[in-house]
């Protein structure tokens, strides 16, 4: 699974706009100290009520809040830290829990055997202490090297004129502070270390804190393994059902088509057989007839046959069936194809007929006029990339087809991504897992 | 006339045989897989060659690449490629050496026994003999095009006609019109086109393979 093509904000930045920036995000994300500790103390009321039943009903929408808040903090762990954090949930029944109170039990008794959920509840305790030691650290160098300057620039005399007594790290700032240079200068070295300090130690910190992250809110071996099951159930079915459908729609076509016309074939040739003596003139008629119709139900076949396993497909792979489906577009379409073989052969039909129906939107949609497609494999990949240069704004929703595409792939552990701002270009990347067999070679 | 004939199903192979037979060709070899048919043409260099594109063993497109092959060691060999599906990437690839005596053809059209002859015999000529699905796929396709739109429907299917191999004869028996009237179209066809004039039909039907292939 490609965890980087989410959207990093840091990716973007340069050297010094990370620094600058980490002290505030680490801030912010201790904010969210505030609403966890909230959360945590919610949750351990809802638990302590469960004798007497009112926990049960509690704990579920308790337990779904703080999952949200646990969300908030993976977006924003993966966007600013760069750690990526799956979600670790077991997955949710398929079918509407009885609303009765039987379905709450199950419902309580579900989400409390769901390891994720006690990993929360140590999150909500345990993080608003190590975001202040980490992830908000720089923040809080930041802001006392700046009093350290407020200080130094006035504020210190202020204070020990009115009789205060303060530290600045070691260095005491009691009456007659603003005239001794040796301690002002020393305060404002002070301050700016501590700044520096702050700035500097932003994203490894952030860094840290992200791994913290990931450990507690990460998925662990058994969810990932539960996610994995349904994630193969999910795509199974849908397998099974498109696969199904497609025989119903070969076996229809059949039906009304070839088989109808052989049908027909067959009662005009008897009617021949018939005539042949009284009539050879109307005979030859319908002989004439008869070989059409037989033209006719070939041609048939052949659309039939090309929509289930194209010849070219067949014969060379998907390298050169791309480049056979290019002559035949409408569009002007570059291909180019570095696949060192083969892969299986499902795995390569999805891949055709993504591609087909990639290039088929492409014509109706992007208002394109020039398409490339790039074929290549890297480290047990086949990447596919069909570019155009229509007026962009594709997405994934609104009848384009592309999530009936990433269905498709799915099936295969294939992933699809989409590029399409406004106004162009639109790319659309396919990786398929999968192992190439060596080319075909010639028998000589 | 001597023909090698490469089709693995027993029945079409028979009828084949017997149809070129009956036309006046002698068959010097008839094979049914890819590897004894390159040998047949290296060893017979037959007139014409009649392959069908797939064969035992792999049954891949082992009969065109058999026929490209000995085209490369023998050029101009005349091979008729005979096919369930007709694909532009194969034409291409038939064409792509520009040296005629190329025919790529439905298997259908072996119904029609005279103009498949006709195809065979053009062929053997070192002419060219293209399906009309071919062709038709690739000025579908070029009319987008500037200069092909430019063509008025007439000209168009005289267009058509032509890049399937045929005679001006033939283009005016197949249209109802007098040969005259289809040299005038051709003639409109190459100027429009831009391309140069040539009496020789085949050097003519290149041409306007070429300049449809172009991508």
């Amino acid at each position: 699974m490609s965890s980087d093509t989410t959207s990093s904000e840091l990716a973007k930045e340069n050297w010094a706009a990370e620094r600058l920036r980490a002290p505030w995000r680490g801030f912010r994300l201790s904010l969210l100290a505030f609403p966890a500790i909230a959360l945590a103390t919610l949750l351990i009321t809802s638990y302590s009520l469960v004798t007497s039943v009112v926990g049960i009903l509690m704990v579920p929408p308790v337990v779904m809040l703080a999952r949200s808040l646990m969300n908030v903090y993976r977006d924003l762990i993966g966007k600013w830290t760069g750690v990526q954090i799956e979600r670790p949930y077991l997955p949710e029944p398929p079918e509407e829990e009885d609303p009765g109170f039987v379905g709450q039990w199950n419902r309580f008794v579900r989400l409390s055997s769901d390891p994720a959920t006690w990993r929360d509840m140590a999150w909500l305790v345990a993080d608003p202490i190590v975001v202040f030691f980490t992830a908000a650290l720089p923040f809080y160098l930041v802001a006392y090297g700046l009093w350290g300057l407020i200080l130094a620039g006035g504020m210190g005399d202020v204070i020990a004129n009115a009789g205060g007594q303060e530290w600045y790290g070691f260095i005491p700032i009691q009456q007659g502070y603003g005239n001794d240079g040796a301690k002002v200068t020393a305060t404002v070295l002070l301050g700016t270390v501590f700044m520096v300090a702050g700035f500097l130690s932003g994203p490894r910190l952030l860094k840290v804190y992200g791994r913290w992250g990931q450990s507690l809110l990460g998925p662990t071996e058994k969810s990932k393994l539960a996610l994995r099951v349904q994630h193969l159930t999910e795509t199974r079915s849908e397998a099974v059902d498109a696969s199904a459908a497609e025989l119903r729609r070969i076996e229809r076509d059949l039906h009304d088509g070839a088989q109808a016309r052989l049908v027909a074939m067959g009662m005009t040739l008897g009617a021949i057989e018939h005539l042949l003596d009284k009539d050879p003139a109307k005979a030859r008629l319908l002989l004439a007839e008869t070989r059409q119709s037989s033209a006719k139900a070939l041609h048939e076949l052949r659309d039939l046959v090309r929509g289930i396993h194209p010849p070219v497909l067949a014969d060379r792979g998907i390298g050169d069936a791309v480049k056979a489906l290019a002559l035949d577009h409408p569009l002007q379409v570059e291909v180019e194809s570095t696949l060192p073989g083969r892969p299986q052969p499902p795995v390569e039909s999805a891949a055709y007929f993504a591609v087909s129906e990639i290039l088929t939107n492409a014509a109706k949609h992007s208002g394109a006029s020039r398409v490339w497609i790039d074929l290549r494999y890297e480290s047990g990949f086949m990447r596919i990339t069909v570019t155009d240069d229509g007026h962009g704004g594709a997405t994934l929703e609104g009848g384009t087809g592309l999530r009936g595409i990433e269905r498709r792939i799915g099936t295969f552990d294939g992933v699809l991504a989409l590029n399409s701002p406004v106004g162009g270009p639109t790319i659309v990347t396919l990786e398929l897992p999968c192992e190439l067999s060596s080319p075909k070679t010639l028998p000589s | 006339m001597r023909v090698v004939l490469a089709e693995d199903l027993a029945l079409l192979r028979e009828g084949l045989v017997s149809l070129l037979e009956s036309h006046g060709f002698e068959i010097a070899a008839a094979v049914d897989n890819g590897p004894s048919l390159l040998k047949a043409l290296l060893d017979h260099r037959p007139d014409v060659a009649v392959v069908d594109v797939r064969l035992p063993p792999s049954f891949t497109d082992e009969g065109l690449q058999a026929a490209l092959e000995a085209r490369r060691q023998v050029p101009g060999l005349p091979v008729l490629v005979l096919s369930q599906y007709v694909e532009q990437l194969y034409a291409r690839e038939l064409l792509a050496d520009g040296s005629g005596g190329i025919g790529y053809l439905l298997k259908d059209r072996v119904f029609d026994a005279e103009q498949f002859i006709d195809g065979v015999r053009r062929v053997a000529a070192g002419g060219t003999a293209m399906d009309p699905e071919v062709i038709s796929r690739l000025v579908a396709r070029g009319t987008r095009d500037q200069p092909l739109g430019r063509l008025t429907p007439r000209e168009l299917e005289v267009l058509e006609l032509m890049a399937q191999g045929r005679s001006n004869a033939a283009i005016a028996q197949q249209l109802v019109v007098t040969e005259r009237a289809v040299t005038k179209h051709t003639a409109n066809i190459f100027s429009k086109l831009d391309l140069a004039v040539s009496d020789d039909d085949n050097r003519r039907v290149l041409a306007v393979l070429a300049y449809l292939n172009r991508s």
